[in-house]
């Protein structure tokens, strides 16, 4: 009864007031608005690069043909192809929890159709390969194990290639030219995206390993099976490390290599890689949401602000209630009341607003922003006690007031 | 002669200025008995109003005691302290110290939402008293839309709401024209009537005649205790007031 009629009575004291208790619960609105649409853009920024995971096809971890010393000259990775479709066959083979080992070569090659032609990559590939990256086919049918067996005069356009050279027909049924070898166009793949690094992934063609190491790109001439890479893909996240290095171990051996020389092929955890990258947006977000803290903060600081102010133009007020009866914890309890309420209702204006914001650079920035329940709730509870921290000091303040003083003050 | 409502021995109350000791208070020893009307009087200075501030629980002595219904008070915590105002005691201030925010009769309940008492008798009582002093169609006014003379009918409408065992009032006519201060005073008796033990700070002679007994404080001491057979009875001056008021 004498807590409700103390809320009701701190309610009224803001109502009448209505301009300063506004400008008071701005502060907060600006804070918790801030903090729940950092949320949300950082959350985007952290769905973005988990799409990337997944585009890149998750758990793969990539074997490029390693540098090899020349007269004395270290050359860069894949400057001698190294490994082979054999190695790939033994990886998928002898290791534990391995899902596919795709064994690819790759050209820079000029892609001619009709009358139009595109410079783009073309990648000689197995069945393996759409297991290993996750991709799949929009129209028409994948690669089989028949296409390589024969090396069939097919190919695979991704969605860049194909809109370059067909532009909104569909080319399944086409014939391109590669170097000058006519390939029949039997499906356009699924739309990847971007990687991490700006990457167009869709800017590809596929045809079979076969047909690009006889007819299309050419072949070692030290070894008619090497290949550029393989992509090997772990069933299991947490196996990723053991695989690493059991791959390590079954290539050098295979390779014959002695301890103390250097690794001819290079392993790439891709996964690792972005595992960092989210790491790292993570951070940032956690930033974001940490600078729109401080602004909740200085809301806070100007709840105290006025609350201070109007503890003292309320002297006489409280000498009064003293007077009446009111026992220091009641006068606390109606500062206190009074400051969490504004922080409160600013909380909830703030959850709004950010909502708002957040919708709205999602919207017109084209920037992901979904909005974060588990941003919306501490947000709104950081408030409160935004409240109660910076209301504490005032209220008590006023509480300690002796009601003798208070009565008498001008 | 009827059991006492305030009994103080050797009461006394020192304040530290700086170095030296001010005596505001100095061995008062009153006995006021329930139903009496007690004016106090002395020149600013003389330790009138520390003397009420004791009377009234807002304050404790240095030395002394000090009996409220028979009750040390004087050694009393600060919540207790709280609670003896609530209950018991009730204040009339020469700033009638309403809220400005609160209508009238929000005013008067002020009091009893520091006492349990439940939401609807609060409003109950608080009407009740308010019609008491002739306010009862004013609830809903603020203060500013009332003039003086109401708005101190107001404060003793808000003093009496918890039935306290001691009224007090501190220069309770003080900012109001000789007219209204009839008025209060005339509320004041009927009060005493009815049998509240009336204790008033004042630095009026007209005033203080109209109480049964005046106390002199000088220089922190009570000098004198004079009883008075035949006080003015402010009804008398009342009803031309009255009329005018009901005019108005």
């Amino acid at each position: 009864m004498r807590l409700q009629g103390t809320a009701r009575l701190a309610l009224a004291a803001m109502a009448s007031n209505k301009s300063r208790t506004g400008l008071t619960m701005l502060g907060v609105i600006i804070g918790v608005a801030a903090v729940v649409t950092m949320m949300a853009v950082g959350a985007g920024a952290q769905a973005r690069v988990a799409e990337q995971i997944r585009s890149l096809g998750s758990n793969l971890i990539i074997v490029l043909s390693g540098s090899i010393t020349s007269s004395g000259v270290r050359l860069g990775s894949g400057s001698q192809l190294t490994i082979t479709e054999d190695d790939a066959r033994a990886i998928e083979r002898e290791i534990d929890g391995v899902q596919a080992a795709a064994p690819t070569v790759r050209g820079g090659v000029q892609v001619v159709a009709a009358n139009a032609n595109w410079s783009t990559a073309t990648f000689g590939v197995t069945p393996e390969f759409f297991d290993a990256r996750d991709w799949t086919v929009a129209s028409g049918r994948p690669l089989g194990q028949d296409d390589v067996d024969g090396a069939a005069k097919v190919a695979l356009l991704g969605q860049t290639v194909a809109q370059n050279l067909f532009g909104a027909a569909s080319p399944v049924g086409e014939t391109i030219r590669i170097n000058k070898v006519p390939l029949t166009v039997v499906g356009v793949l699924a739309r990847k995206g971007q990687t991490g690094q700006g990457q167009d992934q869709d800017d590809a063609v596929l045809i079979p390993l076969s047909t690009a190491k006889k007819k299309v790109l050419g072949t070692s001439q030290a070894n008619a099976r090497a290949v550029a890479a393989i992509l090997v893909k772990i069933r299991r996240p947490e196996a990723m490390k053991p695989a690493e290095a059991e791959i390590r171990t079954l290539l050098r051996q295979r390779h014959r290599l002695q301890p103390g020389q250097d690794d001819d092929f290079t392993l790439r955890n891709l996964a690792e890689m972005l595992e960092a990258q989210e790491a790292s947006s993570r951070v940032l977000s956690l930033l974001l949401a940490a600078i729109a803290s401080v602004s909740l903060v200085v809301g806070g600081i100007g709840i105290m602000n006025i609350m201070l102010v109007s503890v003292t133009e309320r002297t006489r007020e409280i000498g009064l209630r003293r007077a009446v009866g009111a026992r220091r914890h009641d006068i606390l309890a109606q500062f206190l009341i009074e400051a969490v309420t504004v922080s409160l209702t600013g909380g909830l204006i703030g959850v709004a607003v950010g909502v708002l914001g957040s919708w709205t650079i999602a919207h017109f920035a084209g920037w992901p922003a979904p909005i974060q329940v588990r941003s919306i709730v501490p947000a709104f509870v950081f408030a409160g006690a935004v409240g109660v921290f910076f209301g504490f000091y005032p209220a008590r303040k006023a509480s300690r007031l002796s009601p003798i003083d208070a009565l008498r003050h001008e | 002669m009827a059991e006492p409502v305030i009994e103080t021995q050797r009461l006394s109350k020192d304040y530290w200025l700086g170095a030296h000791v001010v005596h505001a208070l100095r061995d008062v020893s009153v006995t006021i008995a329930a139903g009496e009307m007690v004016a106090i009087m002395g020149p600013s200075g003389s330790g009138k109003s520390t003397f009420m501030s004791i009377l009234g629980c807002l304050d404790t002595p240095t030395a002394g005691r000090y009996l409220l219904q028979g009750r040390d008070v004087s050694q009393l915590d600060d919540d207790d302290l709280a609670r003896s105002r609530n209950a018991k005691i009730g204040f009339v201030f020469q700033q009638f110290n309403l809220l400005p925010r609160l209508s009238a009769l929000a005013n008067v309940q002020l009091p009893l939402i520091y006492s349990d008492r439940p939401a609807g008798e609060q409003r109950r009582r608080a009407q009740a008293r308010l019609a008491e002093v002739g306010l009862g169609d004013r609830g809903h006014h603020r203060p500013a839309e009332l003039s003086g003379g109401q708005q101190q009918r107001v404060a003793i409408a808000r003093a009496l709401v918890n039935d306290p065992v001691l009224f007090l009032a501190d220069e309770p006519t003080g900012n109001l024209d000789t007219r209204t201060s009839l008025e209060i005073m005339a509320i004041l008796q009927s009060l005493n009537r009815r049998g509240i033990t009336i204790v008033l700070v004042t630095h009026e002679e007209d005033i203080a005649r109209h109480a049964r007994r005046v106390l002199h404080f000088r220089d922190g001491l009570l000098i004198g205790d004079e009883r008075n057979a035949h006080p003015i009875d402010a009804r008398a001056a009342r009803a031309p007031a009255a009329m005018a008021a009901a005019g108005a």
